[in-house]
């Protein structure tokens, strides 16, 4: 099965849940920056959990499929279309061979995952298909898509299959077939909402008191200097009591650090393994594909919790994907 | 042995076993990721060692997991980070600080001619040296690699002879390649990936510091020596036609 790239909008990189265990090599995670999408998606079309998907930033980007596709698009919402007719997220879908995918405008969030069945057949490294655009390699070719690149999907197993055979059986002489059920908003994150959950991180009293209220009390905005390194945060800049001279240390995608200049970075997926600012706090895991969905422009306002909060948050959601997965598998025997 | 453990995020347990860069603290940090790996807690992805601190980074599922396994009555919410505390202070009570094996020591070539060190004379003139007692000083020392991150196989390195300080350049460059050798401020390094910088660039290496294909990704480790060998251009060019044969 092969999908090629007619227009790759602003960035479109393969990832799948990332490449855990090299982080003491300097090795970045990366990987889907929304990783409840990136596993629901797969949840749909029958593919491992940590499949690799294609990671699609704003709009504007087009594929062609030269097959019959089970598919799912999971993430913001960037209007997308099959051969002009508006087809709907969360949920899987067939896509006739020759349809033409077309993710035509952002209406809410900033990235969506195409998942599709089989999962993107390309090398894997160092244990993950992710791609690394800083050290350029892993994905396809270690770099951003481009027009003109074909992607191919290894072949579908038993779990593709059925859903295959469904949505075939229901699809009649459309371009596509999508049915009428869907993740339910209820157990998405709250990607509308502008608030973050975060725990203090290890420098948090060494910031002003005035700093640390104004972090909780503050709405920050994404500037344009966003990628899937790290968000640059805009807002009244944050102050250390005094100057703090640190060593080196690891660092963890969701961290806030804040450099001399007061002005407050988000680590993302991509970041570097290692760094020595003042963290004054970190993104509960849970809320990382709420980060991923802003854009430069949208703001956030964080809320503070405590770890075991988090953890309890943690562990709720994997307990929600569990059900997802089985609830999926049901509807589609 | 004196240590905090603290939180990093809800994925992440720091144990901070100094405040400075010593060889004291490094071999610390060493016998400590050494006694970790040897006897992971369940749970536990992978740690990270850094100048002072180890970072353990564990998945709270498979925390949890192995709490229900391992005891009789089922807690409500048991306090995943109490319970990995716990476990890795007795691990640390029970570690042998043996004396640890003195890292590899790695020899790399590095061209310190023309092209590929276009910063070399900047380095000489602040330092009132020439340009030959620079490549000598540089070569004589015998670095310790005190820790991997920055970049996929990016060593810190220690040992930097005072002589040669100098500070990082005013504007950082675009693109600095892949195996250039640079000094900034007291530390002195040999980029892994390209990628942009900000130091004063006086040689370059043809041995890649970073093979994402091989198991072990990162030829060095926290813990080697390295030292620095004068070669030609002319060799420079021989070596890096070699790693391309073997490389196919």
């Amino acid at each position: 099965m092969s999908i090629e790239v007619l227009r790759p909008g602003l960035l479109m990189t393969v990832q799948d849940a990332g490449r855990w265990g090299f982080r003491k090599n300097g090795v970045s995670i990366c990987g889907a920056l929304d990783d409840f999408a990136l596993r629901t998606g797969n949840i749909l079309v029958g593919n491992p959990l940590n499949a690799s998907v294609i990671e699609i930033t704003l709009a504007n980007s087009q594929f062609h499929f030269h097959d019959d596709s089970v598919i799912a698009i999971c993430g913001g919402d960037l209007a997308p279309l099959i051969n002009d007719k508006a087809v709907p997220s969360w949920r899987p879908l067939l896509v006739k061979a020759g349809g033409i995918l077309h993710f035509s405008s952002l209406q809410s969030g900033c990235r969506a995952n195409l998942a599709v069945a089989g999962g993107i057949n390309v090398p894997i490294i160092l244990g993950s298909r992710s791609t690394d655009l800083r050290a350029g390699f892993g994905g396809h070719e270690g770099r951003a898509l481009r027009a003109g690149d074909t992607l191919h999907c290894a072949t579908p197993d038993d779990e593709n299959s059925k859903r295959h055979g469904r949505l075939v059986d229901e699809s009649f002489h459309q371009n596509f077939f999508a049915p009428r059920w869907f993740i339910s908003t209820h157990v998405r994150p709250s990607y509308d909402s502008k608030v973050v959950r975060v725990l203090r991180g290890g420098e948090f009293m060494s910031f002003s008191e005035r700093s640390r209220m104004n972090f909780f009390a503050d709405e920050f905005i994404v500037t344009p200097e966003a990628n899937r390194m790290a968000y640059r945060l805009s807002g009244r800049n944050l102050h250390l009591t005094r100057a703090v001279e640190l060593l080196s240390t690891a660092v963890t995608p969701g961290a806030i650090q804040v450099p001399p200049d007061g002005i407050p970075v988000l680590l993302l997926a991509d970041c570097q393994t290692t760094g020595g600012y003042p963290v004054i706090a970190h993104v509960a895991s849970v809320d990382l594909p709420v980060v991923a969905q802003k854009k430069p422009g949208d703001s956030l306002r964080f809320s503070e919790i405590s770890l075991s909060e988090s953890h309890s948050l943690y562990l709720q959601r994997e307990k929600d994907i569990a059900a997802l997965k089985y609830a999926v598998q049901c509807q589609m025997k | 042995m004196k240590y905090e453990i603290s939180p990093l995020g809800d994925t992440g347990l720091v144990i901070k076993l100094g405040e400075q860069i010593t060889s004291d603290t490094h071999t610390v940090v060493r016998n400590l990721a050494r006694g970790l790996e040897q006897h992971t807690p369940p749970g536990v992805i992978e740690c990270v060692a850094a100048y002072s601190t180890l970072t353990l980074f564990y998945d709270p599922s498979l925390l949890r997991q192995n709490i229900s396994v391992n005891t009789r009555v089922e807690a409500d919410q048991p306090d995943l980070f109490e319970r990995l505390s716990s476990h890795v202070k007795s691990l640390i009570s029970n570690l042998e600080m043996s004396r640890i094996d003195e890292g590899r020591t790695i020899e790399l070539p590095v061209c310190y001619e023309g092209a590929f060190a276009p910063d070399l004379g900047f380095v000489a003139q602040h330092n009132d040296l020439t340009t030959a007692e620079v490549i000598k000083l540089h070569t004589s020392g015998d670095y310790l690699v005190h820790m991997i991150g920055f970049a996929p196989g990016f060593p810190y390195l220690g040992g930097l002879s005072p002589s040669l300080t100098t500070p990082r350049r005013a504007s950082p460059r675009k693109y600095v390649p892949a195996g250039a050798v640079g000094i900034g401020g007291s530390q002195t390094g040999v980029y892994s990936i390209r990628s942009p910088g900000g130091w004063q660039i006086i040689g370059r290496t043809p041995i890649k510091l970073f093979r994402p294909q091989e198991v072990s990704p990162s030829l060095l480790q926290a813990g080697d020596h390295v030292c620095f060998q004068a070669i030609t251009e002319k060799e420079f060019m021989q070596l890096t036609a070699r790693n391309a044969e073997l490389a196919d």
